[in-house]
């Protein structure tokens, strides 16, 4: 049974759709609302508050931290200086991603990385032999996402030290309302964003704070149905949904490399060795199988298959990870969709899909599968550049 | 003057133009844009009337803009966003309320209130509305049917649209006949019991007419509403980010991209007129631009009574064109606000907010409004619709602070004292919207820092329209399809050559539908006009 987040008394009294879901243990909100679109649209207009304290979290410090995490990560974390945070992937030794996270260097020999999964585990084993100290500090420290165009502003308001001039990927220690606080202009969303990282103990002075400071710029809780709308049009993969990690599944085949997930950007091969680096290296040369790539569906074809039907076109109102079959032109399945949605912001009907080597260019057509009354057809889908959504304002100073 | 000359010119850059010129540059012609104001939007426009606070002065919501418009102009690319409106409260003297939003099970609840019957049907009405809706709605996507064609291409298209009206049974044929004349009270009468329902239902029915919820033919109006819910079933009534004059900057700049040029601040004297055709537009300035068509964003009596003259026309079309009824019946009033209002029924500034607000409280609430306007003045008491963007949009107003947008009808362009005397009643009109809107909202007249009033007048001198008509002539069954704005001349076309009209003026009617603009350019191009 899931247990509640130190956030939970103010979530619960919010949360009037009795919508939750189980994330990681922790109970988490599907939406407040009966409707997400309130939500979804707090993320785009205003400012969405997010409780993502699910996320696991874990305190790497000691002389060898960085060692330790340059040897794990897939990204060379040897460069990233104090302050600032980066988004990177980890592999098995057959360059298989186990995972994705963030790390963050809070101090000269302290990082924080966050993952999907419990990696505790994995941190330890590498770090035999090194001198560094590990904490899962999941269940100390509580977290919330706060997303979206006046998320600053929010932050501004509560009077946070040091808010506009923390950079995108940056991250500082601070207090909020007085309370001391990580905050890292990071987030799921793909827009202007924060996240906010405190002890559990003072997770709902830190929530209270935020919702009086974000009342005139329209902030409003947001749950997992709105969040997961916004990931698709950043172009976010979601563990155990557009990938598996290679710890878990059976089938070699459900594995997958960074090179195919579309993290090569990434890999520095002339770093020194760091796990997973010679088979990365290998399929560098080789040419990888898979192609991690962005669909948009076409909207004229929907509307005329509907129509065939004597129907209006209908989607599913938040986004699905019912994963579809991809098909070339000549019916061969080439691929499969594995997170899609329409998006209200683009008036897109958008799709991650992973497709084999050689229809990843964009542009090329594809077709998905989509059932109308009960029949399975066939749309055709274009390959698009991800992220699909990515406002200047994400970056910009 | 200039020695550049154009496939054609757009006279007025409202939305309707602006997406009729879109489309002609699409096709690879060189189109001159020409808008009398200071920007473009005519009015689907965002103004900074009072510091920091963006007032969507005209129209305030978007319900229609064509789907393949957004997607074949690329609009989200150039900045439309359209936000959810979520609900529709409409607030009651004896303290109670109406709330209608996209929680079926809510609405249920909440009109059962007042009549479990109608909690029960209303659901299915929006069911059946909807079905008539979508058959309606590939009408409004081409040219209206021409009855008096000889073409057989739109013979074969009149007699498809006949069969498909003879499929849909007995039933439908029945309902649409009682809907083309019956009154919205009548129709809607047939259907529930309650008043509260009945009264803000049946506004659809009259919002831009010079008609009342009880008057034949009002019926068949409150069908738009719910064609704009059923578009590819996702929301269809929204508010623009950053205003309604944020569409008109996407579809500008959308234009633009395309290679249309637009001059603000050019005023339009009237058409050059060449052996009795249309060859270009005279400035005010005096300058002289040719093309080989000339468009027409204006309304009907502007274009021909103005822009081409009485003196170029036939004696009937000019006829015709004063009979086409434009009599505006309605005005704005937009409010900056220090902090957000609370309602008597329902305090608190919760999402009810993010919603609408219907001021109409009964039918014959409605009806009495009616009756001022029928004698010449403003209603003492009338119809509002409110909606208060910044809740949901905090680009329009500094941070804590709102703007509400208040549509009032009714405000008679024709006043008893002649409609030149509005300036002189226009601030009493506002006084009257605010003293009805505080029996409601009891803290309101101390949250205003700034009050906008509009009335037909206002939209007249400001904006353009003929008598105030928000929607360039009513949208009344004799002013649509074949028949707008003049028989026989429905298809874009005048009679003056080489003129064509874009705007509301024309099939498919008022509104941000952009249809107009469109089937305009797609009616040139296949006519090879341009």
């Amino acid at each position: 049974m899931p247990i509640p987040t130190p956030f939970h008394a103010r979530t619960q009294a919010l949360c009037s759709s009795y919508r939750w879901k189980d994330w990681s243990g922790y109970c988490a909100v599907c939406s407040f609302d009966t409707t997400h679109e309130r939500e979804y649209f707090a993320f785009r207009e205003s400012a969405g508050l997010l409780d993502v304290t699910p996320l696991y979290k874990y305190e790497v410090s000691g002389p060898d931290a960085q060692a330790l995490l340059a040897r794990m990560m897939v990204r060379d974390m040897s460069k990233l200086k104090v302050g600032r945070m980066a988004y990177t992937c980890w592999c098995d030794d057959d360059g298989k991603v186990v995972d994705d996270g963030t790390v963050a260097r809070l101090g000269d020999t302290h990082f924080r990385v966050t993952a999907a999964d419990p990696t505790l585990h994995w941190l330890q084993a590498l770090s035999r032999g090194l001198d560094v100290n590990l904490e899962d500090s999941s269940a100390r420290l509580g977290a919330l996402a706060l997303q979206g165009p006046t998320s600053r502003a929010v932050l501004r308001e509560a009077g946070v030290a040091g808010i506009d001039a923390l950079k995108f990927f940056g991250v500082i220690q601070t207090t909020l309302a007085g309370i001391p606080v990580w905050i890292s202009r990071t987030g799921y969303t793909g827009d202007l964003g924060y996240e906010v990282w405190v002890e559990r103990g003072e997770a709902l002075a830190v929530w209270d704070a935020l919702m009086v400071a974000g009342q005139p710029h329209g902030i409003v809780p947001a749950g997992l149905d709105a969040l997961d709308m916004v990931r698709i049009e950043a172009g976010f993969i979601l563990l155990g949904v557009d990938y598996y990690s290679s710890q878990k599944v059976i089938l070699e085949s459900r594995k997958s490399t960074p090179l195919e997930l579309g993290f090569g950007w990434m890999v520095d091969l002339e770093r020194g060795n760091f796990i997973g680096r010679d088979a990365i290296a290998a399929e560098t040369k080789r040419g990888s199988v898979w192609q991690l790539v962005g669909l948009e569906v076409s909207w004229e074809e929907l509307e005329t298959l509907y129509a065939s039907f004597n129907l209006p076109p209908s989607l599913p109102a938040t986004a699905r990870r019912d994963a579809l079959p991809i098909y070339d032109e000549t019916g061969r399945q080439v691929g499969q969709a594995t997170s899609h949605t329409w998006s209200p912001l683009l008036k897109k009907y958008l799709a991650i899909a992973s497709v084999h080597r050689g229809f990843e260019a964009k542009g090329t057509k594809l077709q998905i599968e989509h059932t109308v009354e009960y029949e399975r057809r066939k749309v055709t889908a274009t390959v698009a550049p991800l992220p699909f959504f990515d406002p200047e304002r994400k970056r910009k100073p | 003057m200039t020695g550049t000359s154009y496939d054609a010119i757009v006279v007025g850059a409202g939305h309707n133009g602006l997406v009729c010129a879109a489309y002609l540059a699409k096709a690879g012609r060189k189109v001159l844009v020409l808008e009398r104001r200071h920007q473009v939007g005519g009015a689907t426009t965002t103004e900074e009337i009072y510091p920091g606070f963006k007032f969507s002065c005209c129209s305030y919501v978007v319900s229609l803009l064509r789907p393949w418009i957004i997607r074949d102009l690329d609009l989200p690319r150039h900045g439309y966003e359209i936000l959810p409106l979520e609900a529709t409260v409409t607030p009651f003297p004896d303290g109670r309320y109406l709330l209608r939003d996209a929680d079926p099970e809510r609405t249920r609840r909440s009109i059962a209130q007042f009549s479990p019957h109608d909690a029960e049907v209303y659901k299915r009405f929006g069911q059946q509305m909807a079905e008539l809706g979508r058959l309606i709605k590939p009408m409004i996507d081409q040219p209206a049917p021409d009855p008096l064609s000889r073409d057989p291409r739109e013979l074969l298209r009149i007699a498809r649209l006949g069969q498909q009206i003879r499929g849909q049974g007995d039933e439908w044929l029945f309902s649409n006949v009682k809907m083309m004349t019956m009154s919205a009270v009548d129709f809607l009468a047939e259907w529930f019991e309650c008043e509260q329902l009945i009264a803000p239902m049946a506004i659809s029915g009259i919002i831009g007419t010079f008609l009342g919820i009880r008057s034949p033919g009002t019926a068949y109006v409150l069908l738009h509403h719910y064609m704009g819910e059923i578009d590819g079933s996702f929301r269809a009534w929204g508010l623009p980010k950053g205003g309604t004059g944020a569409i008109a900057q996407a579809i500008a700049s959308s234009a633009q991209a395309l290679g249309v040029e637009i001059r603000t601040e050019a005023p339009v004297a009237h058409l050059l007129m060449k052996n009795g055709s249309a060859a270009g537009v005279v400035l005010a300035n005096g300058d002289e631009i040719r093309a080989k068509a000339v468009i027409s964003g204006l309304d009907p009596h502007r274009t021909y009574l103005k822009l081409v003259g009485e003196e170029h026309l036939d004696p009937e079309i000019a006829q015709q064109v004063r009979r086409f009824k434009m009599r505006g019946s309605s005005g704005k009033v937009n409010l900056a606000l220090d902090a957000l209002p609370e309602l008597a029924c329902l305090p608190g500034t919760g999402s009810h907010l993010q919603g609408g607000i219907t001021i109409a409280p009964s039918i014959d609430y409605l009806e009495r409004a009616y009756d001022d306007a029928k004698y010449g003045a403003f209603s003492r008491q009338p119809f509002m619709d409110i909606v208060i963007p910044s809740v949901t949009d905090p680009t329009v107003a500094p941070p804590g602070k709102h703007v509400m947008s208040i549509f009032v009808q009714y405000a008679p362009y024709q006043l008893k004292e002649g409609a030149a005397d509005w300036p002189n009643q226009r601030e009493a009109f506002g006084d009257a919207v605010i003293d009805t809107l505080a029996e409601y909202m009891p803290g309101i007249k101390n949250l205003i820092l700034h009050r906008q009033v509009l009335t037909p007048w206002d939209l007249e001198q400001i904006y353009g329209l003929t008598e105030g008509n928000i929607f360039h002539g009513e949208l009344s069954l004799e002013q649509l399809a074949f028949l707008r704005p003049i028989a026989g001349w429905s298809r874009y076309r005048t009679p003056v050559e080489n003129l064509w009209m874009c705007a509301s003026g024309t099939h498919p009617g008022g509104g941000i539908m952009g249809a107009p603009g469109a089937l305009c350019a797609r009616t040139m191009l296949a006519k090879r006009a341009v």
